[in-house]
């Protein structure tokens, strides 16, 4: 009797046991396999960040949001990736899914999002803490002006990802000092508050907390707005410097294509919660297929060229709780034909590696 | 876009100052520590005519908005004169408050009394920057655009009230009105809040507006329908704008003559095709290099901005040229640079001249002296 109820947690944790191999196994085998040699000579190596069919929705009272819906990308290693779309489209959603902080009461509902060969979907917060937040990705967050602590001193907030990460206060100083160096700032300002540093300063020291634990992947979500024209194509530049020097992978969110094109090779447009174009950056801006990415090229305002009349796209950017059906665009799209209000256009391959979702190009 | 009617001048400012005094501890006071000022606004003259928009263009602390809201004494004004001249019904009113009014029908908006002001208001309006920012939260959208009726208790009855704000909603086109006249402005998108306040702005049919950055808190995608729509106004009812923005690229489509302002001062005037295709001062050139040409062969180079560092603080304008430290042409002079070498000596000491360099075009700047 006694050795039946002793043997059955043991039998339970060797089933775990048993399992726990089973899914290394797995892992072993996907890292091996899939990023292994093939023919030829050649190695080919998982992308960096693959999302599969992402579903991130909000359920509030009001109904449910379905901010991010079915979104399929991959970015590769020392690559560029550009969103862009206007406010409400679920561009910032996607990359808060990406780094694990949907906020309530959003959740991912569908599909992986894999980071070096980890799916962070099936993820605890801890996990995620531990093995990916700010190690493997990090994030230029929306509004510098906002994003710092107004009571602790730029030294204690950079510092302040590699304490938690284990570093000694010393190491941690230390590296301030380097970061802010390599974002163009003099450590001196390491001991100011928030509030002695202008708009630009503070971007600068946002960028450098993103670096601090060295990431693959550094998510900018509108890294340039409210700032003035100077100061942005000084933080573009430093940008730049980043993706050239470090071989960083760069995701940059935008509304305005025009700030995305300065640095983007791959440019995904987003319209309510669904990519609608994907390509790179010349097949975007050299030949626009969807009539969304061509209205929002068009209504960029320039300093060259004809003053002919700017054109905009009327009207907004659906209610995400009730899109309409077919096409989500079509309400505001100039070339809507019936087919448009009744059925949803895939995503098609119509050049190489040029995608769009529009019914045109049936 | 270009408008060739403009007519008259309708406003004039002169040497006008805006100085805040910074808060000083007692026992400074006490040793007698000269008083420090920010020199928001620092000597700057202008003129604005009707059916014109005139933009003031520079980054964030250069003083742009304060001049904005010095004509709209929101801010008291340390010197300087404005000259303004009111709508013959403002007129009467001025007239009869005993305001002293110059021959032309042209009134000082500086020497007025803050109490005697309220008929002004009629005539001069603001949008300000943020559409989330600048409404009651608890108010309808009739209350926001209706409010003003009531302050200035330009009709009698409710149904004439009604019909001044629907026809001013379909003015700016919240099209249908009675959709929008009774949300409130959570339920509105960036773009039509952003309509409210013009239709806010426009509803007592002023002669200026003062429009402060109104479009670079909104979407590029919708940008240019507000900025169509100021175009639209400026046909159909002969408005006058003042337009401060940072960005060149949006002042191209709506202004008719730019002021580059700098830390306090314009350092170059002219008209808006002019100064951003042949910009004169160096700092007008920065601006217009910083400007994001969408193309994608930019992502292969580093742009270069022709500035350096940052905008230093108002309080301690530095002496001659206040742009000198940042000016890439000086310090190109102090590097030793051939030609350039009388810049070393001047630009650090001497103030340079808002001069005359072709007609309409104004630069305060040593190399265009």
């Amino acid at each position: 009797m006694s050795l039946i109820n002793i043997g059955f947690p043991d039998s339970n944790v060797s089933i775990i046991r048993v399992w726990f191999y089973i899914v290394k196994l797995k892992i072993w085998y996907t890292q091996v396999f899939c990023s292994g040699s093939l023919a030829g000579g050649m190695v080919f190596a998982l992308p960096l960040l693959e999302i599969k069919g992402l579903k991130t929705y909000f359920y509030t009272l009001r109904g449910i949001v379905k901010a991010v819906d079915n979104v399929s990308l991959t970015l590769e290693k020392g690559e560029t990736l550009g969103i862009v779309g206007e406010s409400g489209c679920g561009k910032s959603t996607l990359a808060w899914s990406i780094i694990g902080l949907v906020p309530p009461p959003g959740k991912i509902v569908s599909g992986s999002i894999m980071i070096d060969g980890m799916d962070i979907t099936r993820m605890s917060e801890g996990e995620i803490r531990e093995k990916i937040r700010w190690k493997k990705v990090s994030m230029i967050f929306q509004g510098a002006m906002n994003a710092l602590n107004p009571v602790y001193k730029i030294r204690e907030q950079v510092a302040e990802p590699m304490l938690l990460a284990g570093y000694s206060e010393e190491k941690a100083f230390k590296r301030v000092d380097e970061l802010l160096n390599s974002v163009g700032l003099t450590p001196a300002i390491a001991d100011r508050y928030p509030h002695e540093l202008s708009g630009g300063m503070k971007q600068r020291v946002v960028i450098a907390m993103a670096l601090t634990l060295e990431p693959d992947i550094v998510i900018a979500d509108e890294p340039t707005t409210a700032l003035d024209v100077v100061v942005q194509s000084q933080i573009l530049n430093l940008l730049k410097e980043l993706q050239r020097k470090k071989k960083r992978s760069i995701i940059i969110i935008s509304h305005d294509l025009g700030a995305v094109t300065e640095l983007a090779e791959k440019i995904a447009v987003m319209y309510a919660g669904k990519i609608v174009e994907f390509g790179t950056a010349e097949q975007i801006f050299n030949n626009p297929l969807h009539p969304y990415t061509q209205a929002l090229i068009r209504a960029i305002p320039r300093l060259t060229g004809p003053v002919t009349k700017l054109e905009y796209i009327p009207g907004a950017p659906p209610d995400l709780r009730f899109p309409p059906p077919g096409c989500r665009f079509a309400p505001r799209c100039n070339r809507v034909m019936d087919i448009c209000h009744k059925e949803e256009p895939p995503l098609k391959e119509l050049e190489k590696g040029h995608y769009a979702a529009c019914h045109l190009y049936d | 876009m270009y408008s060739t009617d403009i007519g008259e001048k309708i406003l004039e400012a002169n040497n006008l100052k805006v100085w805040f005094p910074v808060s000083q501890s007692f026992i400074d006071n006490l040793k007698g520590k000269a008083k420090l000022y920010v020199h928001a606004v620092d000597g700057i003259s202008f003129e604005v005519h009707e059916r014109e928009t005139f933009c003031l263009v520079g980054e964030s602390g250069c003083g742009k908005t304060t001049t904005g809201k010095a004509i709209l004494r929101l801010v008291p004004v340390t010197s300087g004169s404005v000259i303004f001249k009111p709508s013959k019904s403002v007129l009467s009113d001025l007239r009869e408050n005993g305001v002293s009014v110059d021959s032309d029908g042209r009134v000082d908006l500086v020497s007025i009394p803050q109490k005697k002001f309220k008929p002004l208001r009629r005539d001069l309006q603001i949008v300000y920057q943020d559409p989330y920012g600048s409404m009651n939260p608890r108010y309808r959208i009739r209350d926001v655009v209706g409010e003003a009726i009531d302050v200035h208790k330009m009709v009698s009855t409710r149904e004439e009230k009604e019909e001044m704000i629907i026809r001013v909603l379909d003015k700016v086109r919240l099209t249908p009105a009675e959709d929008f006249i009774d949300r409130y402005p959570h339920q509105l998108s960036g773009g039509q809040r952003q309509r409210v306040a013009i239709a806010r702005a426009i509803i007592l049919n002023p002669r200026l507006v003062i429009a402060d950055e109104p479009v670079s808190m909104l979407d590029v995608s919708i940008r240019a329908e507000i900025l169509e729509l100021f175009n639209e106004l400026k046909r159909d009812i002969g408005l006058s704008y003042i337009f401060i923005t940072h960005d060149l690229a949006v002042a191209r489509y709506v202004c008719n003559r730019i002021a580059v302002m700098y830390l306090g001062k314009i350092v170059e005037m002219g008209e808006a095709r002019e100064i951003i295709s042949d910009p004169l001062h160096p700092y007008t050139k920065a601006l217009v290099a910083a400007i994001p040409d969408p193309n994608p062969e930019n992502r292969k180079k580093i742009r270069e901005v022709p500035i350096i560092g940052e905008v230093p603080s108002a309080i301690n304008i530095p002496p001659g040229c206040r742009f000198h430290p940042r000016c890439v042409y000086y310090n190109r002079a102090v590097g030793g640079q051939e030609g350039m070498a009388k810049l070393v000596d001047k630009c650090p000491k001497e103030e340079p001249p808002f001069k005359e360099v072709k007609p309409g075009r104004r630069v305060a700047c040593w190399l265009h002296d």
